[in-house]
């Protein structure tokens, strides 16, 4: 910035702020219209012109989470008197929730390809990030032959296409029975991520200074009490910041859980592109999914903005 | 890569005697890991190189015939492939460059004071944490020729993006351009702020203009962290699949990802992919090889 500012130097900041606020409502339009179509009733998604201004709704989300069928005719007045606000809902959409012979709400897939999509992201990011630790420091602070080789190594699996990785890994979960299981998946991930996570916390450990070991051995120390009670509390912002990253990986992850799963470990984003098959899709209802299934991400990625870069760059540029 | 050496233990030392050794801690912490890692990475591609010889199908129970280099060279003489192949360079061109534009273009925008600049770029990289197939799936809507919002706010009437031959790859990579140009707006804004300001400042006393200041004092002092943005993109969008998988089913937009997912998953043509797979494997390594290089001179820097 040059010491002392022209007026045509002052205008093309102005124009400059201008257009970085055009081009981040460009950006976040999309993301905009996912929220805003969740709560739209169905007649206003798909309209010309779009709608904007509308009264939101929360019979989306209502939809998302339950089994429907067209309604042949309208409820009686009794029966929608009687009916809970979330049914009454579904009534006016023209459509009525499904029941068991019990008068049960019969669930849609959702609810669970988001609980397998939990268990299978959370499990894994926890032994990525555990394994990944114990490794990293390895690789920190000893001497290791042919590091760099290896080092390689751990990075190169995850440089290979999903796909390429898939065939052979369903032909062994065929064989062992792992396919559609949320321990294949699991492990799987875990693989995946482990990579991510040596090579994200190896930067991490090696900023700690060996000189804080140093002085706990000499004060008796083990260098296993020493790594848990000197290095794992330095490293705790570090396996926070690679745990969220190798969870946001494993969430989105889409080409293995289309191939390796099918229903029961089914994980949300192979099940939510299922749901626009033929005919005409609803979109509030995907939208709804779409919303509840990027909304831990938007939120992650707020608690993690001073370490994307890093992490993205698979520590390769540190701020 | 310096390995930060630690002092050795006294071996006589109290500590040491109740410990493990430095060497058993290091194997205990490190060896588990790369089993790991080779039993679940490596053994498979063993697996499935075997396989690669072969003319086995998973859909049936028909045992596997060895039939040498058949795969690969059937593989390599088909123009089909070699099409798919194209198409994967076509859309890893238009997408890289795409994203360097834009994300350069914001970056360079963004290097100055500007109020909410923290949550401006927070916002603007939202994009690329979310999940491809999902929000790729959206993307749909906004592409729809009838009531898509794009159509509508461009003024494109009934245009088609996804179902035209010749559109649906560039549409692809538009949403990949949307997506990833964070990526490098990031690395590019993290290049930016590390170019001294005195150089500036000198520049401006030289009364240099502004394209002198960007394409002498800028670019070459930005290109390094810029090279990384490229080579990483460039192989994020070789091994692209969810995102054109789920916006197009167009022949012109099939990529080596979802021509190598048909081959092995709806045609059943396992052992052929297996080959497939093989070539596509050795591509990738030989990029990951020139990129590890790369990355490990810029961090030595």
């Amino acid at each position: 910035m040059a010491a002392v500012r022209t007026s045509s130097e002052i205008t093309f900041n102005r124009v400059a702020i201008v257009a970085v606020l055009l081009v981040t409502i460009i950006f976040l339009a999309p993301i905009y219209w996912i929220a805003s179509t969740a709560f739209k009733p169905r007649n206003l998604a798909t309209t010309i012109p779009p709608t904007v201004v509308f009264q939101p709704e929360i019979s989306p989300f209502v939809k998302l989470f339950t089994k429907r069928s067209q309604l042949r005719s309208p409820p009686s007045p009794e029966e929608y008197a009687a009916a809970p606000w979330w049914e009454r809902v579904v009534f006016d959409g023209g459509e009525k929730i499904v029941r068991d012979g019990k008068g049960q709400v019969q669930w849609s897939g959702y609810p669970s390809r988001f609980l397998n999509s939990l268990i299978i992201a959370i499990t894994s990011t926890v032994l990525a990030v555990g394994m990944g630790t114990f490794t990293a420091y390895g690789f920190s602070r000893f001497k290791v032959k042919g590091e760099a080789d290896l080092l390689f190594f751990i990075l190169s699996t995850r440089m290979l296409p999903p796909v390429v990785v898939a065939i052979p890994m369903f032909l062994m979960y065929r064989a062992v029975g792992l396919n559609d299981t949320h321990i294949g998946l699991i492990i799987l991930y875990t693989a995946f991520n482990l990579s991510f996570s040596v090579w994200l916390m190896k930067g991490f450990m090696d900023e700690i200074p060996k000189e804080y070991e140093e002085a706990a051995l000499v004060d008796g120390y083990t260098r296993m009490e020493a790594f848990f009670k000197i290095v794992l509390p330095e490293a705790a912002t570090g396996i926070a910041a690679t745990a969220v990253f190798c969870f946001i990986t494993a969430w989105n992850e889409y080409a293995f859980a289309l191939i390796m799963t099918n229903r029961r470990a089914q994980t949300a984003p192979p099940f939510i592109p299922s749901q626009v098959g033929s005919g005409l899709p609803d979109w509030t209802v995907i939208a709804a999914g779409t919303f509840l299934f990027l909304l831990p991400v938007a939120i992650f990625t707020f608690l993690l903005r001073n370490h994307l870069l890093r992490g993205m760059s698979f520590g390769a540029i540190r701020k | 890569m310096a390995t930060t050496m630690i002092t050795t233990l006294d071996r006589s030392s109290r500590a040491a005697a109740r410990g493990l050794s430095d060497i058993s801690i290091r194997n205990l912490f490190i060896i588990p890991t790369v089993l790991f890692l080779i039993v679940f990475n490596i053994f498979p591609l063993i697996y499935s190189l075997g396989y690669s010889f072969t003319d086995f199908r998973a859909s049936t129970n028909a045992p596997a015939n060895f039939v040498g280099l058949q795969n690969y060279r059937d593989l390599l003489n088909d123009p089909y492939v070699w099409s798919n192949f194209a198409i994967t360079a076509k859309y890893v061109i238009v997408s890289v460059v795409g994203q360097l534009l834009v994300g350069f273009g914001v970056a360079m925008l963004l290097n100055r004071d500007i109020p909410l600049k923290g949550l401006i770029t927070t916002l603007l990289l939202l994009p690329m944490m979310l999940s491809m197939a999902v929000v790729g799936l959206f993307w749909k809507l906004l592409y729809d020729p009838s009531w898509g919002v794009i159509n509508y706010a461009l003024g494109l009437g009934n245009f088609e993006w996804l179902a035209d031959p010749k559109m649906a790859l560039y549409a692809v990579a538009l949403t990949d351009i949307w997506m990833w140009s964070p990526f490098v707006m990031l690395l590019s804004l993290a290049g930016l702020s590390a170019v001294p300001k005195h150089l500036y400042e000198a520049a401006a006393i030289d009364r240099a203009g502004p394209f002198y200041t960007f394409f002498r004092i800028t670019l070459p002092l930005v290109a390094p962290i810029l090279m990384i943005a490229v080579i990483f993109r460039t192989m994020e969008a070789f091994k692209t699949f969810d995102l054109a998988y789920i916006l197009t089913s167009q022949p012109t937009a099939e990529l080596i990802s979802i021509r190598l997912y048909k081959m092995a998953f709806q045609e059943w043509q396992t052992g052929r992919s297996c080959a497939m797979a093989y070539i596509v494997l050795i591509m990738v390594l030989a990029i990951t090889n020139i990129y590890v290089k790369y990355l490990n001179k810029v961090k030595e820097r």
